[in-house]
């Protein structure tokens, strides 16, 4: 028998099935990109053990009730103040051993970043939103100082900088910039406290 | 001249749609690759609180903690008070470190030391849930977490 060239396969419907292979994946796609406040948690401890001393002007209470009022150094306050009340805490340098400190130097208030401890009391009521919203307040507060200080000492900003590293996209000498942001956190501490959430109307 | 004959007609040519095959085969391609499909078939509400002072997660390292009121269709079967659910099913306060024990061996062995615990928990639960988990991840040395918000500010609505 003579040999017929095989017919062509008709391809053209081939776009039809790649569209709806596609359109099915773009429904179906959730980029996820999860971001989030990161915190390190106290070691577990025996209770025997005494919680470390500080001086009470060192100390920022806040205090978040039932209702999700919050109680700034006895003081009832909304929460779109809180940061700036941060800020003037930590910066104060009441005590003089700090020299990058801007603030008012008031001996009654903390005598230096690395000394401040901001203590967040929570009530086990609380809403998590006001829990997480007072964090990202004094998360802040910190923030701010860190940009501060490093847009003096080195010219760009720490929270730029550090989101650079974290995400491997930053263009220069890594651990330079590494030891840099080093330096920042060791002029201002994260020093936030947690204390055991009351239980409700105690 | 007859070489430069004059195309009868002043009809526009077809467009080739060979190659359409080819750029969408493309496109699939890309969403095929970033797409992911949902792990955990999520069993309680979840309306992340917003905050703006974040961080990004590192996927490879992260075991996954619920918490919220069960969602609505779950309402009947498992009542609305806050629960915690780990994986596929609800755990509780006591059976989280099992729970998370378990969870960490689904990680890489080199990466289990490392592990960062997300906290994706809903705006309206207790701050007390939260304590009780935090609690046990002390217990664990599982101390680095991460709460899981989502873009924007409390204090703008």
């Amino acid at each position: 028998m003579a040999r017929r060239a095989t017919p062509e396969v008709n391809a053209g419907s081939m776009a039809d099935i790649a569209f709806l292979l596609l359109i099915f994946f773009l429904v179906t796609t959730t980029i996820e990109k999860d971001k989030g406040i990161a915190r390190q948690l106290p070691p577990d401890q025996p209770d025997n053990v005494d919680p470390p001393l500080f001086k009470e002007k060192n100390i920022f209470i806040v205090n978040v009730n039932k209702d999700n009022q919050l109680l700034v150094e006895s003081e009832l306050m909304d929460l779109k103040d809180l940061r700036q009340e941060a800020i003037a805490f930590l910066d104060n340098g009441g005590d003089g051993t700090c020299t990058y400190c801007k603030g008012r130097r008031d001996p009654a208030s903390s005598d230096n970043p690395n000394k401040a401890v901001i203590s967040v009391q929570n009530d086990r009521n609380t809403d998590y939103k006001t829990y997480i919203a007072v964090q990202n307040e004094l998360v802040a507060a910190y923030n701010f100082l860190r940009d501060r200080e490093s847009q003096r000492l080195f010219g760009w900003k720490y929270t730029e900088v550090k989101k650079a590293l974290d995400e491997g996209d930053y263009k220069g000498n890594e651990d330079a910039a590494m030891d840099k942001i080093k330096q920042i956190q060791d002029m201002v501490p994260l020093k936030l406290s947690e204390a055991e959430p009351k239980k409700s109307g105690k | 001249m007859s070489k430069f004959k004059k195309k009868k007609g002043g009809e526009l040519p077809a467009v080739n749609t060979a190659s359409l095959p080819d750029i969408v085969f493309m496109l699939l391609f890309f969403f095929m690759v970033v797409t992911v499909l949902r792990k955990d078939n999520l069993l309680v509400k979840q309306e992340l609180p917003k905050a703006d002072q974040v961080e990004k997660l590192k996927k490879d390292r992260s075991v996954y903690i619920y918490a919220g009121k069960p969602s609505s269709r779950y309402a009947e079967k498992y009542g609305t008070e806050g629960k915690i659910q780990i994986g596929d099913k609800f755990a509780d306060v006591k059976s989280l470190q099992f729970a998370l024990t378990e969870e960490r061996q689904k990680l890489l062995p080199e990466l289990q030391n490392s592990v960062v615990v997300a906290l994706k928990i809903d705006g309206e639960t207790n701050t007390g849930l939260v304590t009780d988990i935090k609690e046990e991840l002390r217990k664990l040395n599982m101390v680095k977490i991460i709460y899981i918000t989502s873009p924007g500010n409390e204090l703008e609505n």
